[in-house]
């Protein structure tokens, strides 16, 4: 069996192992480098293309936008040289960890589709929200203008999933969260974004009807303060998923 | 024991999760779904093959004080290997998988497997016993995983035969430790007849 321990060979086997496992390792490192960035390449490249409308072109190196002190990476979809749409990694504290959205945002803040990049959250329950047709769906062309981006229990119009509420409150934050980082690229100011986002709103709501606009405004200037609040609700953990 | 014996050993007599209790971190972490159970039970049969065959080669020249440290830096070496190939082919499975791949080096039943088998006996009959014990571990995994998925998400291997939510407890991990406790029972008393 094993042979006789000495220092010199102790000293030798392992450095000798040492030295063909690094070697190996290096080999199979150098062979798979290109299949793993391609592999994420391609990741990213149908989800972008999943969640921004199917016209137009899509920049392919990623922009960055700081908003409320953090940095969101983001891509925009041009159709003629016009920026269309846009797409915003948006990443927030879920139930079980972090929970990053790919968010498509068109302009007048319309959510055009969001994919779930990655999240920890529990499986059979705050995972569904991947997997969740009825709770994805209904953010497919959500209209920020028209209606809440918080769910039903916080008293906007995103209904949650079953014994999921953080989760589905994370989501519907980071998806809000992209939707303003949309307009602080369009306005390109970040101080002035609230005044920004009002302003959106109302150039907008011009070609709707006047008794809507009122409700309009107000909804859109109560969302962020809402949004606040939950996030520090978010970190009390003590509700049910 | 004949070569056949070596594998079927691996699936009854020995079984690593129902008889031998070893590996239960990623047994009880990762059997959410009869798939996920399936995965990892491959992922931990592909390292244990090859470092059986490696470690029954190598451990005539290994000195006995540090036979330890070098089987686990050969099995650590597999594992970082399987990691690469599967972030670089199947992505997917690397990203439901994740955390649990890098852990399968201090999994018990790679390195129990080196010490009380590989180091002494021969190069096939290692790579067999890789093969018996690498089934047994992926099959424990995928029952224990299709029973949970069935109770708790009303599918089994992803197909939804049921509407609706099953009982989610089984997803969790109260379900993991209740059928598991419950299929070493019923293993056990079938396995002694």
């Amino acid at each position: 069996m094993a042979a006789q321990s000495s220092f010199r060979n102790m000293v030798v086997c392992l450095t000798l192992t040492c030295l063909l496992c690094a070697s190996i390792l290096g080999v199979v490192y150098a062979v798979t480098l290109n299949p793993i960035r391609g592999a994420s390449q391609k990741a990213l490249e149908s989800a972008l293309s999943l969640v921004l409308p199917p016209e137009g072109e899509i920049s392919t190196e990623a922009l960055n936008v700081e908003f409320e002190g953090r940095n969101y990476e983001y891509y925009v979809q041009t159709v003629d040289g016009e920026p269309s749409a846009w797409a915003v990694k948006s990443e927030v504290n879920g139930f079980g960890g972090p929970l990053t959205v790919l968010v498509g945002v068109k302009r007048g803040g319309v959510v055009n589709a969001t994919k779930v990049l990655s999240h920890s959250e529990t499986p059979g329950l705050g995972a569904k929200c991947q997997s969740d047709e009825h709770f994805i769906g209904q953010f497919n062309g959500f209209d920020t203008c028209t209606s809440k981006l918080l769910v039903r229990k916080d008293g906007g119009d995103v209904d949650a999933i079953t014994a999921s509420t953080i989760t589905s409150r994370a989501y519907t934050l980071a998806v809000s969260n992209a939707v303003e980082v949309v307009g602080v690229v369009i306005t390109g100011t970040v101080s002035d974004r609230e005044a920004e986002k009002i302003g959106q709103t109302a150039s907008l709501s011009d070609t709707l009807p006047a008794e809507a606009k009122d409700q309009t405004v107000s909804a859109s200037n109560a969302a962020p303060a809402e949004a606040k609040g939950l996030a520090t609700n978010n970190d009390g953990g003590q509700d049910n998923e | 024991m004949s070569k056949f014996g070596l594998i079927t050993k691996g699936l009854i007599k020995e079984n690593p999760t129902f008889v031998l209790v070893l590996g239960m971190c990623p047994t009880l972490a990762t059997t959410t779904s009869a798939m996920n159970g399936l995965e990892m039970g491959l992922a931990t049969m592909f390292v244990l093959i090859l470092s059986n065959i490696v470690i029954s080669l190598i451990a005539p020249a290994v000195p006995d004080k540090v036979h330890i440290p070098v089987y686990i830096v050969v099995i650590a070496t597999f594992v970082t290997v399987l990691q690469l190939l599967m972030q670089a082919y199947v992505p997917d499975v690397y990203a439901t998988l994740g955390l649990f791949i890098p852990l399968i080096v201090v999994n018990c039943i790679v390195l129990g497997r080196a010490e009380a088998f590989a180091n002494k006996n021969s190069v096939a009959d290692s790579a067999l016993d890789g093969i018996g014990i690498g089934l047994g571990f992926t099959l424990s995994l995928t029952v224990i995983g299709l029973v949970r998925e069935i109770l708790g998400s009303g599918s089994a291997f992803g197909f939804k035969f049921m509407a609706g939510d099953g009982i989610l407890a089984f997803v969790m991990a109260p379900g993991a430790f209740l059928v598991l406790g419950y299929l070493m029972v019923l293993f056990n008393k079938l396995a002694k007849k």
